[in-house]
């Protein structure tokens, strides 16, 4: 490992030092005239895929182009949340790989991004959803991931303060993952970037690609603010932006981009401890470290590219919070965002090849992009660096839509606003 | 967003569903796979104008054909869908 | 009385001395007037300490008088009504006010947790980032849990609100956000005009700075402009105004805005809202929003006692409390003369003005020898004594020299920053300008915005009036009224001049930029050494701006901060992103009505009040409520009751509400086109009189729906759905209608709320039709054959339609009547039924029927299985072409390893089965290798007399009669079935028929 290693013992000398000593983070490199990898986008998924291509593939000659700031995009506006609950063969695997991934993440980077399990809560609200839960539970278990099934007891003893008597939709129970949780989201980015940095990866900010140069069906490097970088291969990393950025390439993709609203409200002592998602309206809540109740629900409903969403939704949260939750009325909301989302035509990611010889693409990620950094990162620099694609990311494939091996969790179709 | 629809008048977009882009054309019942995934599952996902189907669900059931601007939420025309449709896709006189 | 109000001033102020209200803080009695902020209140009593801040539990009191407060936060209220973290500068008194500090124990002046001062070289901003990682397992069991306990300020009530909220909508021509002079100028001109208006005020009282200010307008006192102002606003039926009320946030067209209704009230009146959410659509806005005072970068500048000169000025003159007996005033700018004047006037002794400009403007120069201050051009304050209140300053000269004063407060101003936070909410970003040194708005403001007076950095009182005079009349101009210019009231001369000082060089103690989250200069020093130079890094690695103050006075000294430190100037440096919401809003607010039973609309059945009297338990079925079964006195539990329901329909007859089942009217020429296209099967043939089963599928060959249609005419369908896609099908078919096919003849209207329907099964249904179809109409099966369908009238002339379909295997009508009738139909049903032994069944029951009988329902039509999964594959006709067909080819839903719906049943015939487990073969390893479907719904089969379940499974059908493992770990359950045929009984279909 790197001389500027974190721990204990470097914060308490740096205390006596008057915290004079550390260094930046990252460098700030001129981008060089070639690269082996070049990554578009420095955002979560981009740099996780830097720090594996660097560490688990010895390939260190890539750089990541980021057209704002490191962490700029959805790595750093969404609701922290972890977690492998999913219901398809094709996505548990995956999602699994990246929870286990996220378990080791901090040893592996030597950064804190606050990884905490503190459980992640599904409500269900009638018989139909139960078993529809069982049913996803007993498939979790199958990929031997934890899932429990909790009657409303049970749900009562960890969460007291749910509308349990008054509901318009009364809580039955709740399937809980146990290893679900939250992590601190732009540690994430910094700490991969840190990491990469170390390795040598230069990570170029303020660089907006505008071009992808395609030489006899080949991709051969990028047009930037900052120049053209020529690459043996391109990795595309830029959920919310994927459609532009592949139509330089000449490719249109099964998205479209969508705004999803996050919200945050005023500190308050501990009150809600792990994470829990209400099955009968839009809302999810956990409570950050710093005391904030961080909640959410559904996408606005329509493309955009704004990074900002409209009251209707705002309020929609807001009922469900208020419906699951009826002390939270004298809480007030201190912050809220959009994100723009790579919403796919089937709700799950690719991670794939493109027609176009030496581009590949990491796109369609909905609303399940961070929890599925670590492994996202992982799985594309295995395609980045070896052609094929990783065992646990093999359905993730561009072409599942034409074949029909599409991977529709919620079963609602080729209607990317539903899912 | 305020959508005029051209029935009911300029109400909340919270009374319409949307349904996405509107320049696709529903290929030939013996067209090419390929033509079939393309027009399901191939979007442009523009970020500017783009042309889009909207219904208006809690109104009066009308299906429209919207041109909005997707980074800043701009509506500059809203037509009945089935009069863009009978004029075969493009604008409406 | 008031004679413990030591700090309040003999005369002066808005307050109404004639009320005096009793209030406590941290248990203590005081008292105040009305009129009073809990902070104004505090201070009269000499209260100075009021909190503690986030992270080094610093002692805090009061830093301002408005909605940028970080520092004086307390819980008020108690029980459920608790509210954490309130701003002590914006909660107005009433009597019997209890409010109590946050984040300190024990005690405020007194607090454990103040050692976390001494860790303060430690806790630099990010030190969390680089430890506590060893060992992995100690986060979640020893570091983060008291991270946790730590954090946070206040403590959320936890139980359930008692008030209630309530959310309306206006419209109106010209929205004005502030009732500052700005903004009552641009509505008088606005209102003047003919617009309809709609005033917005934060405070309770209208008047901004000039509430706060001794100012002349026309020769006058201020207020006394300010009195006519409203007095003609409220005159006017068309101008709403609006104290009390938030602004906060432009959306696409509508601004959210929260009024505090009853906050001002102990508990709010009976029926009256404690909030109310405002969605303000407007076709011009002017935001008037003024501006925000910043404080000065030094060390200790957080000590109870360092105030905002601005914040000064309100106490004493809107107040009538002096926030401290000597005062010393350090500025930047020429705003701090009205400080010293005020100061003075309100016999408080100005110790010294300490100008950290070299030269000084000579109106500075004259205020100070007025107020007998000492003057310290191109001075600074240095060091401050006193922790837990002020005692004195230590001001450095410009000479070098070093003076001590003793001093109870410290008045500070680093100049003005426009409230331009509105402007930036559809994205645009603010832009800096140097001569003023402010952000001022973006050029591209939301639409229909205008920006007025000081948001837009005109700081003095005659450019504001004349900007909102201005801004009035363009904005009522724009919406399309006749306009003029008001007259401008005339004012004194002021000067506003400013030169930036971001941090006091070379003082004592932690110099704070953001108090609330004891941000420091030091810690966006660390950012800057580390790499996080863009503004977002600095935000999000040293939480600067991230409190519930959401920086309102940190934002633009962090910004400049990072900017000297990195060489480059501020322009570039840029801010962060504003987002809504302006103010933090309370999610009551939001939510409104909508919480409890009252969470979403609840439709009930046209039956429903005649179910409740038969005893029926109820079940949410999307909004709906309908009876899921009928326990009877001695059943043991519902499984009985359900049992006995669907028994008595096998064996004699029953009724049960199928209202909720969608409905669609089509009608024209090309109905039965329609139908040719959106259903897999054929339809052309279908005789009128005859009803047909149906199954559509969506656009990527999964099924959407299935159900049956009926043809009472040549040119007329009624179609139904299942209940949860009722709403989809009918969007669905005006898709199909109005966008695809537009060229088609045909209408579509869903009629699912206008006809009551009503299922009657069982052998006996016939007998019970007999006695409730009018004379003339024959329900014999020669005439009325399964699968017919008719008008008629029932009951002696109620319009009625006929059905005979079965979900239940058993003989069975369906009948609709007007929905006005249901109620009397099914008391009418069961009088003719009487004699048979009819019951009325429910949803249960209705499912155990249909589960025996192996049709497809919800959990079958997930919106994940094909037609030739549900065993339909059959029905997809190849003469045609339908909606879906084309994609329903792909490899994908056609590949023959796709599980398929089959029949099971326990070996054991005692041992229960469950919906979601999954099917593994008997001898494998419980692994996803092995996984080959899955238990889709499951009932205990009277019929049978044991659990009965229906499943999706690969090679199913030739599969029959292989044992396979039903695994259902979270339930524990693990038990063997045996595949069989999907229909359990009588699968000939000789009951149908009767």
């Amino acid at each position: 490992m790197w001389a500027d290693r974190y721990s204990i013992v470097s914060v308490l000398a740096q205390a006596l030092r008057g915290q004079q000593g550390w260094k930046p983070v990252w460098r700030e490199p001129e981008p060089k005239a070639e690269y082996d990898v070049v990554i578009v986008g420095g955002g979560g998924h981009g740099l996780a895929t830097a720090w594996y291509l660097a560490s688990q593939h010895g390939i260190t000659n890539v750089a990541v182009v980021e057209k704002g700031y490191l962490g700029s995009g959805n790595v750093g506006r969404n609701t922290t949340i972890v977690r492998s609950n999913y219901l398809l063969p094709g996505n548990i695997p995956f999602y699994e790989h990246s929870l286990k991934l996220w378990e080791g993440l901090e040893q592996d980077i030597n950064y804190n991004a606050m990884v905490s399990q503190r459980g992640v809560l599904n409500l269900f609200h009638s018989d139909g959803q139960r078993d529809a839960y069982a049913r996803r539970g007993n498939a979790m278990r199958l990929h031997g991931v934890d899932a429990e099934l909790l009657d409303q007891a049970a749900v009562r003893r960890m969460y007291p303060h749910f509308d349990y008597d008054n509901a318009r939709f009364p809580i039955q129970g709740g399937l809980l993952q146990p290893r679900g949780g939250t992590v601190r989201h732009d540690a994430v980015a910094w700490g991969y970037a840190r990491a990469a940095d170390r390795r040598g990866v230069d990570m170029i900010q303020n660089c907006e690609v505008t071009g992808i140069r395609v030489e006899a069906g080949r991709a051969v490097g990028v047009e930037t603010g900052r120049g053209f970088i020529r690459a043996k291969k391109i990795g595309l990393a830029c959920a919310g932006n994927s459609s532009r950025v592949a139509a330089m390439a000449g490719l249109r993709l099964p998205i479209e981009s969508h705004v999803l609203q996050a919200f945050v409200s005023e500190g308050i002592k501990p009150l809600v401890d792990g994470v829990v998602t209400f099955g009968a309206g839009h809302f999810y809540v956990s409570q950050s470290d710093k005391g904030g109740l961080v909640f959410g629900g559904d996408i606005d409903g329509y493309n955009s590219y704004a990074q900002r969403g409209n009251l209707p939704v705002v309020e929609d949260v807001a009922e469900g919070g208020m419906a699951l939750m009826p002390g939270l009325g004298r809480l007030r909301l201190l912050r809220q965002w959009g994100g723009v989302m790579d919403m796919s035509m089937d709700g799950s990611p690719i991670i794939d090849r493109t027609p176009v010889e030496g581009l590949y693409l990491n796109a369609g990620w909905c609303y399940g992009g961070f929890k599925a950094t670590p492994a996202s990162g992982w799985c594309f620099a295995h395609l980045l660096a070896r052609d094929e694609p990783h065992e646990v990311a093999r359905a993730l494939r561009l072409d599942r839509f034409a074949s029909g091996h599409v991977i529709d969790e919620k079963g609602v179709g080729a209607q990317p606003n539903l899912h | 967003m305020r959508i005029n629809c051209p029935h009911c008048g300029v109400r909340g977009a919270e009374e319409f569903a949307y349904h996405g882009d509107a320049t696709l054309r529903r290929p030939a019942a013996d067209a090419a796979p390929e033509a079939w995934a393309d027009y399901v599952y191939l979007r442009d996902n523009p970020a500017g104008r783009q042309r889009e189907l909207w219904y208006h669900a809690a109104g009066c059931h009308a299906w429209l054909v919207m041109e909005r601007d997707t980074r800043t939420h701009e509506i500059f025309s809203v037509t009945p869908a089935r009069d863009v449709a009978l004029a075969g896709g493009g604008d409406v006189a | 009385m008031g004679a413990n109000q030591l700090f309040r001033l003999g005369t002066g102020g808005s307050v109404d001395r004639g009320a005096l209200l009793h209030f406590t803080f941290d248990g203590r009695g005081y008292t105040g007037y009305r009129g009073d902020t809990l902070a104004s209140a505090l201070l009269a009593n000499g209260v100075r300490l009021v909190g503690r801040s986030f992270k080094y539990h610093r002692p805090r009191g009061i830093l301002s008088a408005g909605p940028e407060e970080p520092n004086a936060l307390v819980e008020l209220r108690g029980g459920a009504r608790r509210e954490p973290n309130t701003r002590a500068t914006m909660a107005e008194l009433f009597e019997g006010m209890a409010a109590v500090s946050q984040n300190r124990w024990p005690s405020l002046g007194f607090d454990l947790m103040g050692v976390n001062q001494l860790f303060a070289p430690i806790l630099a901003a990010g030190f969390y980032y680089k430890t506590f990682m060893w060992p992995a397992a100690f986060w979640e069991k020893v570091y983060e849990p008291l991270i946790r306990r730590a954090a946070g300020l206040g403590r959320a009530a936890g139980v359930h609100d008692p008030d209630h909220y309530e959310k309306c909508t206006t419209h109106c021509d010209v929205l004005v956000v502030g009732a500052g002079p700005t903004g009552l100028m641009a509505a008088l001109a606005a209102v003047r005009s003919g617009a309809r208006v709609v005033l917005c005020e934060e405070d309770a009282l209208l008047g901004g700075r000039l509430l706060s200010d001794r100012r002349m307008i026309d020769g006058r006192p201020a207020l006394d402009w300010v009195r006519e102002a409203v007095a003609e606003l409220e005159a006017t039926p068309d101008c709403r105004i609006l104290p009390r009320t938030s602004v906060f946030g432009v959306f696409d067209g509508a601004y959210g805005a929260v009024e505090r209704v009853a906050d001002h009230l102990a508990v709010p009146d009976p029926f009256q809202p404690r909030q109310r959410l405002w969605r303000i659509v407007a076709k011009r806005q002017v935001l008037a929003a003024g501006s925000i005072e910043r404080p000065l970068v030094f060390g200790d500048n957080d000590r109870p006692g360092v105030m905002l000169a601005g914040a000064v000025r309100s106490y004493i003159n809107r107040y009538g409390v002096a926030p401290g007996r000597r005062a010393v005033v350090f500025a930047n700018n020429d705003d701090a003369t009205g400080t010293v004047a005020d100061l003075h006037a309100a016999g408080v002794a100005v110790v010294a003005l300490v100008d950290a400009r070299a030269e000084p403007s000579e109106a500075v120069r004259r205020m100070a020898e007025a107020a007998g201050a000492a003057l310290f051009a191109g001075g600074a304050v240095t060091r401050v004594q006193g922790r837990l209140g002020l005692r004195g300053v230590e001001v450095t000269d410009a000479a070098g020299r070093r003076h001590a004063l003793d001093c109870d407060l410290l008045a500070v101003s680093g100049g003005w920053s426009p409230t331009v936070h509105l402007t930036s909410h559809h994205g645009g970003k603010p832009v800096w300008d140097e001569a003023r040194a402010a952000f001022l708005p973006p050029e591209r403001l939301p639409p229909g915005m205008g920006v007025a007076g000081a948001a837009a950095g005109a700081f003095s009182l005659a450019e504001c009036l004349a900007a909102g005079a201005r801004a009035g009349a363009e904005a009522a101009g724009d919406a399309g009224f006749q306009t003029s210019l008001p007259a401008l009231p005339a004012t004194e001369e002021e000067s506003t001049a400013v030169r930036p000082l971001w941090r006091v060089r070379g003082g004592r103690g932690k110099a704070f930029v953001d108090y609330q989250n004891d941000v420091g200069d030091a810690d966006v020093a660390l950012a800057q050494r580390e790499g996080f130079r863009s503004i977002e890094h600095l935000k999000r690695y040293t939480t600067l701006g991230m409190a519930t103050d959401q920086g309102k006075t940190s934002n633009v000294n962090g910004v400049a901060l990072m900017a000297e430190l990195s060489g480059q100037d501020i322009a570039r440096t840029g801010t962060t992103t504003f987002r809504p919401p302006f103010t933090p809003v309370a999610l009551g607010a939001l939510a409104g009505h909508h919480r409890g039973r009252d969470f979403k609309p609840t439709r009930l059945t046209p039956t429903h009040d005649w179910a409740k009297e038969q005893g029926a338990v109820f079940v949410e079925t999307g909004y709906w409520l309908r009876a899921q079964y009928f326990p009877r006195a001695g059943e043991a539990d519902w499984l009985e009751t359900v049992t006995r329901e669907a028994r008595t329909v096998r064996e004699a007859v029953g009724i049960c509400d199928v209202t909720t089942l969608g409905k669609i009217d089509i009608q024209g020429p090309d109905a039965a086109t329609l139908l040719e296209r959106v259903y897999i099967n054929s339809w052309k043939n279908l005789p009128v009189g005859r009803a047909r089963y149906g199954v559509m599928l969506r656009e990527d060959g999964m099924v959407m729906d299935d159900g049956t249609t009926a043809r009472l005419a040549e040119d007329r369908f009624v179609m139904t759905t299942t209940t949860v896609n009722a709403a989809k099908v009918a969007q669905h078919l005006e898709f199909c209608q109005q966008w695809l096919w537009p060229e088609l003849d045909v209408q579509t209207v869903s009629v699912t709320e206008q006809w009551a329907q009503l299922a009657v099964a069982g052998p006996q249904s016939r007998a019970v039709m007999e006695k409730i179809v009018d004379a003339g109409f024959d329900v014999s099966d020669a005439a009325f054959p399964y699968m017919s369908c008719a008008e008629l009238t029932v009951c002696g002339g109620v319009p009625g339609r006929l059905f005979r379909l079965s979900f239940s295997g058993e003989r069975a009508y369906e009948i609709a009547v007007p929905a006005r009738y249901g109620d009397a139909l099914a008391r009418r049903l069961m009088q003719a039924g009487a004699p048979f032994g009819i019951i009325p069944y429910g949803t249960e029951a209705l499912g155990v029927l249909r589960v025996e009988k192996g049709h497809a329902a919800g959990n079958e039509l997930n919106g994940q299985t094909t037609a030739g999964d549900l065993g339909l594959g059959r029905m997809m006709s190849k003469k045609k072409d339908f909606f879906g067909r084309a994609m329903a080819q792909r490899p994908g839903l056609v590949d023959p390893a796709r599980p398929v719906l089959m029949g099971f049943r326990p070996v054991d015939r005692a041992a229960r089965l469950r919906a979601g487990a999954h099917f593994l073969p008997l001898a494998a390893e419980k692994t996803a290798a092995h996984d080959q479907g899955y238990m889709t719904s499951v009932a205990f089969s009277p019929t049978l007399g044991h659990w009965i379940g229906l499943g999706l499974i690969a090679h199913g059908p030739q599969r029959l009669g292989e044992v396979v493992r039903a695994w259902d770990p979270v339930r524990g359950g693990d038990i063997e079935v045996e595949i069989v045929s999907p229909v359990f009984v009588d699968p000939e279909g000789v009951r149908l028929h009767g």
